[in-house]
C-alpha cells in the first residue's frame, strides 16, 4: 500500500515522465533518446518514419477559382509523422486541406486520405481526422469544456466518453481551471490550445492544423510546436501542419512539403534538408578572465577564418554562436578554441539547416519542380 | 531531434515547465464506440433545442426564453382560473385562437431565438467546424430547424394545454374540448415550422445578432400590420373576394386562413370571413411552400459557407 502510494505520487512529479512508456525517463525525450548531447557527439538523431504507409496521396490535384487556380498539379505523398506544410499567403495551404476534407471537389486530380478517396468517402475521413483552422472559430460565451464536449459529440462520441475524452484532452494541451470560464476571456495562446483539443478529442488518426501558431508570441509558439510534436510522439497521430513561417517548421518536422502558387515546390524529409552542410550552436561559460565567454570564442574563431553568426532572432540570442560546419575539424577547432580561453562548454550542437535557404533558392526548385512534372 | 531538443530548452525555459506539466498524465487513446451522424445530428438538435429556453447557457440567456414562455401560459392560466370560478360553459377562447392573440409574445420569441441559435455559429465562425466532422450541411439544417421548431411548439402548445387541462377540470365536454385541444395542437405546430422557418432564414444571413433580431421582428410584425390593413380597407371598399387572397401574404393571417379553413377556428380576417375550402387549400399549399423553401434557402446558404 505505502509502495503503491509513493511510486503514484511520484511518478507523475517526475521531471519527464513519457506516458506511453511509463517510468520517469530523466533527461530522454520520448523515444528515449537523449534530449540532450553534450561534447562532440552530435549528428541529427531524426525519427524520420519511412514506413511504406501513406497517409495522404495526391495526384496531380488541381483546384481553380474563378479568377485564382489555387492548386496547380499537385502531386504529393506523406506518411505518418509530422508533415509541415509551407507556402506564403495564398498558396493554397487552407484549400488543400478543405479538399483533403472532402468538403470542397478539386477541378482535376485526385486525392485519399488514410487511403480514402476524397470524392466519395468525405464523411468516413472526417470521422478519423481532426481540424483546427486557421480563424477564430470559438464562440466567447461558453466554457473550453462545454464547447468540447459539444464537438466531441459532434464527432459521434457518446456523452459520458465526450465529457471524459474533453477533460483529459484540455489536460494535455495545458488548460486546466481555465476551462471552466467562458472562452471570450481568453489569451490567444489559451484560444489556440482550444481549437487543437477540439480538433483532438476524438483521437483522430489524423490532424491538419492550419496555422496553429498564428498570433503567438515567441514562448506560445514554441509551446505549440513542442505540442504539435507530441500529438504525434506521444497521441501517436499524425500531423499536417501549415504554416508560411519557414524556421519553425524545421525543428517539429519530420517532413516537409513547400507549395508556392499552388504548385510543388519541394517535398522532403527534413533530414534532407540538413545533409549538405549543417550548423553548429555552441554555447560557453563566462570566466574571470573572459567575462564575455561567447564574444571572447567568436573573436577567437574568427581570428582563424570562420564566420560566427550570434543566433539573433533566436529567444537567448546573444550567448548561443552559430557556424557552418565543415566536417570534423570544425569540432575541433571549436573544442581547441574553448579549451585555449579556458571556458567550458555548456554545449555543442548540430542544429537544422533553415528550411527558409530552400526559398532562397526558390527560383530554381521552382523550376526544377516544374522540369520534373510536380 | 535530440539536437534539437537541446537547442530549444534552455532558449526557452517556459517550454521546459509547460512539457513537464503536460507530460504528466499519459494519453490515453479512443477505443470506443463513434455513433457516426444521425447521434451527432440528434446531439445538435437536442443542444439547440435547449438552447433555445437557454439551458445550458448563461444565467443572462435564460431569463427572455422563460420569461416569453411564462407570458405565453399565465392568460391561459387565468382563463382557466376564470372559467373554473364563473362556472362557465366554455372557456373564453379558442383553442385555434390563442397563438393568434398572442402572435406578438410567439415573434418576440422567434427573433430573438433564431438568431441565438444559428447567427452564433456563423459570426464566430463556429461552423466549419460542424463541417469538418461527418455531419453534412442537411444535418445541419435540419437539426437547427427541428430544434428552433420544437421550441416553439413548447411555447405555443404549453398554454393549450393548460387551456385543456383547466377545460377537464372545469368539466366541459371532454368530445368538444379534445377535439378543440386537436385542433390547436396542428394550428400551433403549423405555426411553428413556419415562423421558425423564416426566422432561421432571416437570421442565418445576419451574423449580427442584433440585426438579425430586428430584421425577423419586423418581417413579421410589418407583414402582419400590411396585410391587415389591405384586408380593412379591402373590406371598407366592399371587395371581401380579395380579402383572403391578401391574407396569404403574412405568417400569422396564413396560419389564421388555414385554420379558419379546415381546423374550425373562427377568422379573424375583417368581416370575419375566412377564405373557402378551395382558397383553403391554396393556403396549406403556400404554407407548406414556404417551409419548403425556409428548407431550401437554409440549405443553399450553409452550402456556400463551407468551411
Ligand atoms: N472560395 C474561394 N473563392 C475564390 N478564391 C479563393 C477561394 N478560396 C481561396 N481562394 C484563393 O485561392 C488561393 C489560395 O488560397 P488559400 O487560402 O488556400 O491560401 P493559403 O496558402 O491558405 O494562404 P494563407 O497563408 O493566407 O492562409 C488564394 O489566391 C485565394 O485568394
Ligand atoms: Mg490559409
Amino acid at each position: 500500500m505505502w509502495q503503491s502510494l509513493e511510486e503514484s505520487s511520484i511518478a507523475p512529479r517526475g521531471p519527464r515522465v513519457t506516458p506511453r512508456q511509463g517510468p520517469p525517463t530523466g533527461p530522454y525525450d520520448s523515444r528515449g533518446t537523449p534530449r540532450r548531447l553534450s561534447g562532440l557527439t552530435t549528428g541529427v538523431v531524426g525519427v524520420t518514419t519511412v514506413d511504406d504507409v501513406t497517409v495522404i496521396a495526391t495526384e496531380s490535384l488541381s483546384k481553380r477559382f474563378p479568377r485564382v487556380t489555387a492548386l496547380d498539379r499537385l502531386s504529393v505523398d506523406v506518411g505518418p509523422g509530422v508533415t509541415g506544410l509551407v507556402g506564403a499567403n495564398g498558396a493554397g495551404k487552407s484549400t488543400l486541406i478543405k479538399i483533403l476534407l472532402g468538403l470542397s471537389p478539386a477541378s482535376e486530380g485526385r486525392a485519399e486520405v488514410l487511403g480514402l478517396d476524397v470524392a466519395t468517402k468525405g464523411p468516413a475521413i472526417r470521422e478519423r481526422v481532426g481540424y483546427m483552422p486557421e480563424h477564430d472559430c470559438l464562440p466567447p460565451d461558453v466554457s473550453a469544456t462545454e464547447f468540447v464536449v459539444h464537438m466531441a459529440r459532434m464527432s459521434g462520441l457518446p456523452p459520458t466518453a465526450a465529457r471524459e475524452r474533453t477533460a483529459d484532452t484540455l489536460r494535455h494541451v495545458g488548460l486546466y481551471e481555465e476551462r471552466y470560464r467562458p472562452i471570450g476571456g481568453y489569451s490567444t495562446g489559451m484560444k489556440q490550445r482550444v481549437k487543437l483539443a477540439q480538433a483532438l478529442v476524438h483521437d483522430p488518426q489524423l490532424v491538419f492544423l492550419d496555422e496553429p501558431t498564428n498570433g503567438l508570441d515567441p514562448v506560445g509558439r514554441d509551446e505549440m510546436l513542442g505540442l504539435i510534436r507530441r500529438i504525434h510522439t506521444d497521441f501517436g497521430i499524425s500531423v499536417l501542419v501549415t504554416s508560411h513561417l519557414l524556421g519553425e517548421l524545421e525543428r517539429t518536422c519530420d517532413h516537409v512539403v513547400v507549395v508556392d502558387g499552388g504548385k510543388l515546390l519541394r517535398s522532403s524529409s527534413t533530414t534532407d534538408f540538413t545533409q549538405t552542410t549543417t550548423t553548429l550552436a555552441v554555447e560557453v561559460t563566462d570566466t574571470d578572465e573572459h567575462p564575455d565567454g561567447t564574444r571572447a570564442v567568436r573573436e577567437a574563431l574568427h581570428a582563424r577564418g570562420v564566420t560566427v553568426e550570434d543566433g539573433s532572432g533566436l529567444p537567448g540570442a546573444g550567448h548561443v554562436l552559430l557556424l557552418t560546419a565543415r566536417g570534423e575539424e570544425t569540432y575541433d577547432l571549436v573544442r581547441d578554441v574553448i579549451t585555449e580561453l579556458g571556458l567550458g562548454l555548456v554545449r555543442m550542437e548540430q542544429r537544422r539547416h533553415h528550411i527558409s535557404e530552400v526559398f532562397r533558392n526558390s527560383d530554381e526548385q521552382r523550376k526544377e519542380a516544374v522540369g520534373h512534372g510536380g | 531531434m535530440a539536437a534539437e531538443q537541446s537547442v530549444r530548452s534552455p532558449q526557452t525555459p517556459a517550454t521546459a515547465s509547460g512539457d513537464t506539466r503536460i507530460h504528466n498524465i499519459g494519453y490515453r487513446s479512443y477505443d470506443g464506440p463513434r455513433l457516426g451522424r444521425s447521434y451527432a445530428r440528434l446531439s445538435l438538435y437536442s443542444q439547440s433545442l435547449r438552447g433555445s429556453y437557454g439551458l445550458g447557457r448563461s444565467v443572462k440567456s435564460k431569463v427572455l426564453p422563460m420569461l416569453l414562455f411564462v407570458v405565453m401560459c399565465v392568460p391561459a392560466a387565468i382563463m382557466v382560473a376564470v372559467s373554473v370560478a364563473t362556472k362557465a360553459g366554455d372557456l373564453p377562447v379558442d383553442y385555434t385562437r390563442y397563438a393568434i392573440i398572442m402572435q406578438a409574445v410567439i415573434s418576440l420569441y422567434v427573433a430573438s431565438q433564431a438568431p441565438q441559435s444559428v447567427s452564433r455559429d456563423l459570426r464566430f465562425k463556429t461552423v466549419p467546424l460542424y463541417f469538418s466532422r461527418p455531419i453534412e450541411t442537411s444535418d445541419y439544417v435540419r437539426a437547427k430547424y427541428a430544434a428552433l421548431a420544437s421550441a416553439l411548439f413548447i411555447l405555443t402548445a404549453s398554454p393549450l394545454l393548460v387551456l385543456y387541462i383547466g377545460a377537464l377540470l372545469a368539466e366541459l365536454d371532454f368530445a368538444d374540448q379534445t377535439k378543440g385541444f386537436a385542433q390547436g395542437l396542428v394550428s400551433v405546430a403549423l405555426l411553428s415550422l413556419l415562423f421558425a422557418g423564416i426566422g432561421l432564414v432571416i437570421a442565418s444571413v445576419t451574423p449580427r445578432r442584433g440585426f438579425g433580431i430586428a430584421a425577423v421582428i419586423a418581417v413579421l410584425t410589418i407583414s402582419y400590420g400590411a396585410v391587415s390593413t389591405l384586408q380593412a380597407i379591402a373590406d371598407v371598399q366592399g371587395s371581401g373576394g380579395s380579402i383572403a387572397w391578401i391574407g396569404l401574404f403574412s405568417p400569422v393571417t396564413l396560419i389564421d386562413g388555414v385554420q379558419s379553413a379546415f381546423l374550425g377556428a373562427s377568422s379573424t380576417f375583417p368581416g370575419g370571413v375566412g377564405p373557402s375550402n378551395a382558397e383553403g387549400v391554396v393556403y396549406v399549399l403556400f404554407s407548406l411552400g414556404l417551409i419548403a423553401a425556409c428548407y431550401g434557402l437554409l440549405m443553399r446558404r450553409y452550402k456556400k459557407v463551407g468551411l
